[in-house]
């Protein structure tokens, strides 16, 4: 069994149990595979082995998509001195998918510092991948002292809000938040009144069988509030995905995988393509974890997403980049 | 003659008492913008070390950062903002008045510290 399959099979395990208590979900972290293939099967994300054929019904409403994160470009300390060449790969192992993905979705800190040359090599590198169109929500690296007003010059698709926004795709509604921004002493991630009653208003129109993905940069889930890693409302945005068959939500942030199911609504988390961070509460802190320089590329890694409309699931595949 | 001694040494001692606070002022102002007290505090592993800490008016903090991510000091009532702090930089601060001033870092709100002047 090779170490993804090995991921994948603890993806499925996971996905097994209820999910709901914490030491259930730990479970779920996974080390040795990075890079997960999205697909969307009748809108619902199911998970693959990367590489691996998923079973397709040659519908044209099936498509593949790709999903990266925190590439911090700008990063330079021992971890990773050199988030570019990382970054590149990432771009290489996409451009070899199997499945040529629609987009791509980046989930956030993008760059370090929030600083132009930053942004500009990452969209420099990103314009050799496959796939042209690239949707972004920012990490609290993209918003640092100009409360995100570059980050929206540059990736804002919706003129209204601090950088939310929707769009449809060959039946599936996605939807982009961010949680990074107006941040209070001692809290979590936030989304905010006035994003949550964009969102209700977003989502009322939809049929219930309509396939959600949803995507932000800090998880919309409780995986350990004592780093910060939650989002103080998400309870709320939720509730408003009640109604939906199935929901998929992908988040950064952690520089890990991991996977929960909680009745219709499947999250994930993606690794970096930057530096690795330590599993919850096994370190002193959530900084950038040191690993040897050979072992780097394996804990770095995409997130590869089929959607293939009849089936009930996303196909959801972590590449690493080793 | 000795009247005329008396007015100019009075004149020479009024010069002296004018002169001194001059030459003082200087000194003062210098003494309240690096050379007075100072206080300080690390970021390591995500925290604020030492988190609160008690200091006389006129103290100048540095806040030094540590860690390989970058940090932000902003004050809970917005009176200090250190924008993002990369690692081995600082952030110094002059805290005048007497008060409990919170503050923490707005990139990573799970960080939290309090600087009491008393």
């Amino acid at each position: 069994m090779s170490s993804q399959e090995k991921v994948v099979e603890q993806h499925l395990q996971a996905g097994q149990e209820d999910g709901i208590d914490r030491r259930g979900f730990l479970k779920c972290m996974a080390w040795a595979g990075t890079g997960l293939v999205w697909t969307l099967s009748g809108g619902i994300p199911v998970s693959k082995a990367f590489g691996h054929h998923v079973p397709r019904h040659g519908k044209t409403e099936d498509f593949a998509f790709v999903q990266i994160s925190d590439s911090h470009m700008g990063f330079n300390k021992p971890a990773n001195q050199d988030v570019t060449a990382t970054l590149q790969a990432a771009v290489d192992k996409i451009n070899a998918l199997p499945q040529r993905p629609e987009f791509l979705i980046h989930t956030g800190d993008i760059s370090h510092l929030s600083r132009t040359e930053q942004f500009d090599t990452v969209d420099q590198i990103l314009k050799g991948a496959s796939a042209k169109d690239v949707f972004f929500v920012p990490g609290e690296h993209d918003v640092i002292d100009d409360n995100g007003k570059a980050y929206l010059e540059r990736y804002g698709r919706n003129p209204s809000g601090a950088g939310w926004y929707s769009f449809d795709h060959k039946g599936v509604h996605f939807i982009a938040l961010v949680n990074v921004l107006n941040l209070k002493s001692g809290g979590l991630g936030s989304l905010g009144g006035e994003q949550l009653e964009w969102m209700e208003r977003d989502v009322k129109p939809l049929k219930s069988s309509t396939p959600i993905v949803v995507f932000a940069h800090i998880p919309l889930w409780s995986v350990y509030p004592e780093w910060g890693w939650g989002t103080e409302d998400s309870a709320q945005a939720l509730g408003y995905l009640k109604k939906f068959g199935s929901v998929t939500v992908l988040n950064g942030h952690i520089h890990q995988t991991m996977q929960k199911v909680e009745g219709s609504v499947m999250f994930h988390t993606a690794m970096s393509t930057a530096f690795p961070q330590p599993q919850p509460g096994k370190a002193d802190s959530p900084g950038p974890m040191k690993v040897p320089e050979d072992q780097l590329r394996s804990v770095l890694g995409i997130t590869d997403v089929s959607c293939v409309h009849g089936q009930h699931s996303l196909a959801v595949v972590n590449s690493n980049l080793a | 003659m000795i009247g005329k001694f008396l007015r100019s040494t009075g004149f020479g001692l009024a010069i002296m008492v004018f002169v001194l606070p001059m030459l003082g002022s200087p000194s003062i102002a210098g003494a309240a913008q690096g050379s007075g007290p100072t206080a300080s505090v690390k970021i390591d592993n995500f925290s604020f070390g030492p988190q609160n800490l008690t200091v006389h008016p006129g103290t100048t903090v540095t806040w030094t950062n540590r860690d390989d991510i970058p940090h932000t000091v902003v004050s809970t009532d917005g009176i200090f903002n250190s924008k993002a702090r990369d690692t081995d930089e600082q952030f110094s601060f002059t805290f005048s008045k007497p008060g409990t001033y919170s503050y923490f870092c707005s990139i990573h709100p799970k960080m939290t510290g309090t600087i009491v002047v008393q």
